[in-house]
């Protein structure tokens, strides 16, 4: 148990560390910057309190938030993406959910990617809206949404299989 | 009672997040407002630190570019010297000074959100406070929002909710420089009325009318230029002199007859 809590630690110093000092300055085509620490959401154990996740998820957020100076946009996002988690992998995972053995290593890569791209998305749009707050902008917004979620996937594909390689 | 109890205790994650969300709402919906929250922004003691240590770092990596840009930024300003007249010894006064400039390091950039700050690594501890102007060797780059004692926040040019005056080089004719988000090397200038000539290439500068900047400071040329809807005033998009992506030194400026500015000014929306 304490090791998989110095894991979590671990994951969230070190997620906002790489999205700090590295992702907030790619600033890829001038303008886009990925914003990968989502990958903790996507790599947060199956079961465990939904109300602890909410209140990391919104931590963390709110980590990114004192660096970005964006306020609590990301918190709010990132709070948004952890609420809706459950639903989305009920719906892509469907009743392998409810095995006992179930981890996001023993599911087909479709369902791996389907799963981040979901979350993604949520995170994504909720940020971009408060980020530019009036519906006169709404192709403005989803513009954004498509291409930052675009490099976001990316990346956080290429880091989760980094990391996940060791399969315990 | 024992209903609600169970409602509260069925929908508690729900509940758990929508409470979570009004917080994160409220507080977003504050930094909308022109002062923002006193405690959570880069200029805070832990963002800050963090991007010092992350700054002390690169800055080694583009010391000869850095190098050459103040070497230059010398060499003009040493012309200016040798052209002026001898200076008179009342000039020399230090008293006499209407404007102090500060000098420092930027040690976080950002030019792709809507908002975007930049932070300093000098704080209320160098006499920098809210609404004093930061340019660099090479034009303006925004007004001071928030300082902590070793850091200071700084509203880029790049924010939509930058306002600054700004005219036409040699003329009077003056407007406000906004940005509307759509390209980190273009902010616009409104309300320059449609009487006045303008060619693209023309220099634009910072205004009188501000208590914050002096007057002249380079901002950018004109890239193209059009009627706004009522057909009465130009919208001009500004090509910045300043590179936002790449910025390492700037200048802070304090104006030390603003206070006595602020203070008249009040006065009279008083009456």
């Amino acid at each position: 148990m304490s090791s998989r809590f110095f894991l979590l630690i671990l994951r969230f110093v070190g997620l906002v560390l790489l999205q700090v000092l590295i992702f907030n300055r790619l600033n890829l085509f001038g303008q886009l910057n990925p914003m990968v620490y989502i990958l903790f959401l996507y790599w947060y154990p199956v079961r465990e309190g939904r109300t602890l996740f909410l209140g990391i998820a919104f931590l963390l957020g709110f980590t990114i938030d004192l660096f970005s100076d964006t306020m609590a946009m990301h918190a709010a996002a990132s709070l948004t993406a952890a609420f809706a988690r459950p639903a989305l992998m009920r719906f892509v995972f469907g009743v392998n959910l409810e095995f006992q053995n179930f981890r996001l290593s023993n599911s087909t890569h479709v369902q791996q990617f389907t799963f981040l791209a979901l979350l993604i998305a949520i995170h994504h749009l909720v940020f971009f809206t408060l980020e530019i707050f009036s519906l006169s902008n709404l192709l403005l917004i989803l513009k954004r949404v498509v291409l930052t979620g675009l490099t976001t996937f990316f990346f956080s594909v290429i880091l989760a299989s980094l990391f996940a390689a060791r399969k315990e | 009672m024992q209903r609600i109890i169970k409602f509260i205790l069925r929908n508690k994650i729900a509940l758990f997040y929508l409470f979570l969300l009004f917080i994160a709402l409220v507080l977003t919906v504050q930094n909308n407002a022109y002062h923002r929250s006193r405690y959570f922004n880069s200029a805070s003691w832990l963002s800050g630190t963090l991007y010092g240590a992350s700054f002390s770092v690169n800055s080694y990596f583009d010391l000869r570019a850095e190098n050459e840009q103040l070497l230059e930024e010398n060499r003009r300003l040493r012309r200016l010297l040798f052209n002026r007249q001898a200076p008179d010894s009342v000039e020399m006064d230090t008293s006499a000074v209407d404007y102090e400039v500060l000098s420092a390091q930027i040690i976080k950039n950002s030019f792709a959100s809507a908002n975007n700050y930049i932070t300093l690594n000098r704080g209320s501890r160098d006499g920098i406070v809210q609404d004093m102007g930061v340019i660099t060797s090479r034009g303006i780059l925004g007004i001071v929002e928030r300082t902590s004692s070793g850091y200071a926040s700084v509203q880029s040019v790049l924010n939509t909710k930058s306002n600054i005056n700004a005219k036409i080089a040699g003329t009077g004719y003056f407007g406000s420089l906004t940005w509307n988000r759509a390209d980190h090397q273009l902010v616009q200038l409104e309300d320059i009325p449609r009487l006045v000539t303008l060619h693209v290439g023309d220099t634009i500068v910072t205004g009188a009318m501000s208590s914050i900047f002096p007057e002249n400071i380079p901002i950018g040329t004109i890239e193209a230029f059009d009627l706004n809807e009522s057909q009465s005033f130009y919208q001009i998009d500004v090509r910045l002199f300043n590179d936002m992506t790449n910025l390492k030194q700037a200048y802070v400026i304090r104006n030390r007859h603003r206070p006595e500015i602020l203070q008249l000014e009040s006065e009279i929306g008083n009456e």
